[in-house]
């Protein structure tokens, strides 16, 4: 209850200060600069931006995309309703619940600078921050956490899975961190290996930090480190009543269950770190990608239940939390010749959280007519991934404009911070 | 360079991790004992077990043909489900197992290397559920003949082989303008179909040129045209037809007339077409330079010497894409012989030299693969056609360091007393042995911490 009060407190401070919205929210200060917490997922083999937010109100979409069109809302398998013109994957069940709670924000038709077609080449522009492959070897999230104000934490993020992706890559200290599969060492074993590794300068750093992240997984009263449930998230699939799914979309669900544990178990502790990055792949469907079913809907149904398992986890740190899913770029507005789509350009991004200020898609939307594509062929990009990432990244973890221009998104002056994404 | 260090290299970083003995045997330039690797023909792998893409595709497509004929009953449906992954896992298990079992035991550690390189260059990943059957047939037919010869031969069997075209959706691509389309859409119920651009592009920016490689989207879609018809025979409905399981060029299905790719003009000669613009391609400046930087960066360090990369590039283009003269030359390069653990292993390294420099055996099937889910590398395995990463940054994670660290714990306490990590360490570290692992060895409070020390050594970490 208290929060809610202080909730409704900040908003109504925001209303005052008016259009200030930025300086308001600044000026009022959190009396804990940590309270805030971000989560990102790369979906990395090109999201479907026009089957996973379907602009079914378009006259060109049914068109182009046959029988892989998403219906309209009203029809039976049809879209999700967002806002009578864009529709939701019917997969996405969660994700439309929060975005009629106001808590999902939808950007589509944004593309990240990259104008190229390689899934590799485009990741490194979406994680490195420059405007060109293979620019900068370290990424814009942790550049951004590096500016984070406040005092410096051992663990600013920590990224789930063995290694630490290039966006996270750089010089604040971060930490990658997976359940670990086999007995614990022994205290013993362990001190020796640390004396070993006094001479090595990458070993003894890494060492350090897993100890460290060990520390606060099980800091979180074992809750972390017994997330290792895979077979929940097919239960809870099978219980939604979702057809059972191929078999690579079950272990993505399973994968996505354990991921989200452990994001949530280091996000709630007040000393853990405040961000926490993950990546999902499959989302490559050349061929046979299914529109209302099949391999796109099946893999959206396992991510969506696992958003749905993260905010559960989280519990009241959820509205503190905003969680970005995006992708290197689009694909083909039409079906290819083996009923799938082919590398494309732009697509849609998803912003969701109780931190969100949402309920809301964000489009300049371009229209999906012949002259209308990009090159003739793919959704043209009218929205930069980079004015999502720095309103964000200032409104949400206070990272400073000056610093967000020149260290974190360098050469992207053109690209205008959107205001008012997360609530005040 | 002092020899000792030399051999170490010669066994640790172009090889697969010394096995005992092994730095004796170099007895003298690391160099000359990789050379002599690469005068026989490369070993085949031979077991019983193992069988043909084609006989494993051919019994694949009929399941699943038996599977969408039971899908009118739901008890059927269920059933029919699970006999496609049955039938292709154990082939999965035992490739893999025998694969690993090479690696383990070979006494020419660098052709498997290099093979184990071609093999993630031109990636196939059982992540498509029939390639759980194929990925292994494939490397056995299509890069390993081919790993001591010519670029261009072990281009075309690649993308020629039903893996790869099964891999990156080739097989149903259909030229707009073929005989075929035209037919397809005079039907009552008109399908649509035409190209699939993946294999093409891929083979450009992944297998060939590289990214940058100064192609265009435009020769990306008429490379696609191409190659429209380079299928694979005992699909059903049209197309029906063909030897079930092997490559199969359907001529109705191909883009008719001459085309521009690289701004080279192409007459149209149906499978032919595609033959001469990989010919082309394999042949191609930035080709040399694409497969020079990977090689380089793969022996030698993770950003190589420019110097080098453009020397195995010379190697490359002068010899006509003759693999050995440039193998010869990554070789004779002195920047590999500078740095002596330049690399960091990746798991599969750290995994194949821990056995290699226990001598542990490899048992079959699902223990085997074990280590490689648990280190975060299975085999045949990458998340993208890319294949997997191979700079330190990508595999040195804290929470990966740590996974290796227990995994070498749980090795030293199977193992006890079994092994002398004492004894193994200068065999299997040679002139890389540092004298604080000698000495944490020496230390250790049990015969099973040294192993578990030794595995975890720096200079055991990295090649």
């Amino acid at each position: 209850m208290a929060r809610m009060q202080r909730r409704e407190f900040l908003n109504l401070g925001a209303r005052l200060a008016g259009g200030a919205l930025l300086s308001s929210r600044v000026a009022f200060g959190r009396t804990d600069e940590r309270k805030s917490r971000f989560v990102l997922i790369i979906m990395r083999g090109a999201l479907d931006g026009l089957a996973t937010v379907a602009p079914y109100g378009d006259r060109d979409y049914a068109r182009l995309r046959g029988e892989f069109a998403l219906r309209a809302p009203a029809e039976a398998g049809g879209a999700l309703p967002l806002n009578g013109f864009f529709g939701l994957h019917p997969s996405l069940g969660f994700l439309q619940q929060c975005y009629a709670a106001r808590e999902l924000t939808v950007f589509h038709a944004l593309a990240s600078p990259y104008r190229e077609r390689s899934h590799f080449d485009g990741q490194d522009v979406l994680e490195n921050g420059s405007p060109r492959a293979h620019a900068l070897q370290s990424g814009w999230l942790n550049r951004a956490l590096a500016r984070v104000p406040g005092p410096a934490q051992r663990e600013a993020g920590v990224a789930l899975g063995q290694n630490v992706p290039l966006v996270m890559r750089g010089p604040a200290e971060v930490t990658s961190w997976s359940a670990s599969k086999l007995g614990a060492l022994d205290e013993d074993t362990l001190a020796r290996i640390t004396d070993l590794y006094a001479g090595d300068t990458l070993l003894a750093v890494r060492l350090a930090d897993a100890l460290a992240a060990d520390a606060i997984a099980s800091a979180d009263g074992g809750g972390t480190a017994a997330a290792v449930m895979p077979d929940t998230a097919a239960r809870a699939m099978s219980a939604s009543g979702t057809p059972p799914p191929a078999r690579p979309a079950q272990a993505n669900g399973a994968r996505y269950a354990e991921v989200v544990r452990a994001a949530a178990g280091f996000l709630r502790q007040e000393a853990g770190p405040r961000v926490a990055m993950f990546d999902t792949t499959g989302w490559d469907p050349h061929a046979n990608g299914g529109a209302a079913q099949g391999q796109l809907a099946a893999r959206l149904a396992a991510l969506d239940q696992g958003l749905a398992t993260l905010k559960q986890e989280l519990g009241p740190v959820w509205s503190d939390t905003a969680v970005l899913l995006v992708t290197e770029f689009g694909r083909t507005a039409a079906i290819n010749g083996t009923r799938g789509t082919d590398h494309g350009t732009a697509t849609a991004a998803l912003l969701v959280g109780g931190a969100v200020a949402g309920g809301r898609v964000i489009a300049d939307w371009p229209g999906l007519s012949a002259r209308a594509l990009y090159q003739g062929r793919d959704l043209a990009p009218t929205l930069d991934l980079r004015s999502v990432l720095k309103g964000l990244l200032h409104e949400h973890l206070l990272v400073p404009p000056p610093e967000l221009e020149r260290t974190v998104f360098p050469d992207s002056t053109a690209a205008k911070p959107l205001r008012g994404l997360v609530r005040a | 360079m002092r020899e000792p260090f030399t051999s170490a290299i010669a066994a640790n970083r172009f090889g697969l991790g010394a096995r005992p003995g092994e730095l004796a045997a170099i007895d003298g330039d690391g160099r000359d004992w990789l050379r002599a690797q690469l005068r026989a023909e490369p070993p085949a792998l031979s077991d019983p077990q193992l069988r043909s893409s084609a006989q494993t595709l051919a019994q694949a497509l009929e399941l699943r043909q038996e599977m969408r004929a039971a899908r009118k009953s739901d008890a059927a449906a269920a059933a029919a489900l699970q006999k496609l992954p049955q039938f292709l896992r154990p082939i999965y298990l035992s490739e893999a197992s025998v694969r690993f079992r090479e690696a383990v035991s070979t006494t020419r550690p660098l052709v498997e290397r290099l093979t184990q390189f071609w093999t993630n260059h031109f990636t196939v990943s059982v992540d498509k559920e029939l390639l759980t059957g194929l990925a292994g047939s494939f490397e056995r037919e299509a890069i390993r003949p081919h790993v001591l010869g010519n670029f261009s031969d072990l281009l075309l069997a690649v993308e020629t082989h039903p893996a790869m075209l099964l891999y990156l959706d080739n097989h149903l691509s259909v030229g707009p303008h073929s005989e075929g389309a035209l037919r397809l859409e005079r039907r009552a119920q008109p399908r649509k179909i035409g190209i699939n651009e993946n294999l093409a592009r891929e083979i450009l920016e992944l297998h060939t040129l590289g990214v940058g490689g100064g192609y265009t989207q435009a020769d990306v879609t008429t490379f696609a045209e191409v190659i429209t018809g380079w299928s694979i025979g005992g699909e059903g409905g049209p197309f029906a037809g063909g030897e079930p399981g092997k490559f199969l060029f359907r001529p109705e299905l191909h883009e008719p007339g001459a085309k521009r790719v690289l701004g080279i003009r192409y007459a149209d000669g149906g499978y032919g077409q595609g033959v001469a613009v990989l010919r082309d391609l394999a042949a191609h400046r930035a080709t040399a330079r694409f497969i020079a930087t990977k090689l380089a960066r793969h022996c030698i360090a993770d950003e190589p010497p420019p110097e080098a990369v453009a020397r195995l590039a010379l190697a490359f283009t002068g010899s006509g894409g003759d693999l050995p003269t440039v193998y010869r030359a990554l070789i004779d390069s002195r920047e590999a012989w500078v740095q002596p653990l330049a690399k960091y292993k990746t798991p599969s390294d750290y995994i194949i030299s821990a056995f290699r420099g226990l001598t542990l055996p490899v048992d079959a099937g699902q223990a085997a693969l074990a280590p490689f889910a648990l280190l975060g590398q299975r085999s045949w395995a990458p998340g993208s056609p890319a294949g997997w990463p191979d700079r330190s940054a990508d595999w040195d994670g804290a929470a990966a360091l740590m996974q290796r660290i227990e995994w070498a714990d749980a090795v030293g306490q199977r193992l006890g007393n079994r092994r002398d990590a004492m004894q193994l360490a200068p065999q299997l570290l040679g002139a890389n042995l540092s004298a604080a692992t000698g000495s944490a060895v020496a230390h250790a409070a049990s015969a099973s911490q040294a192993v578990t020390l030794l595995l975890a050594a720096p200079e055991f970490m990295r090649r």
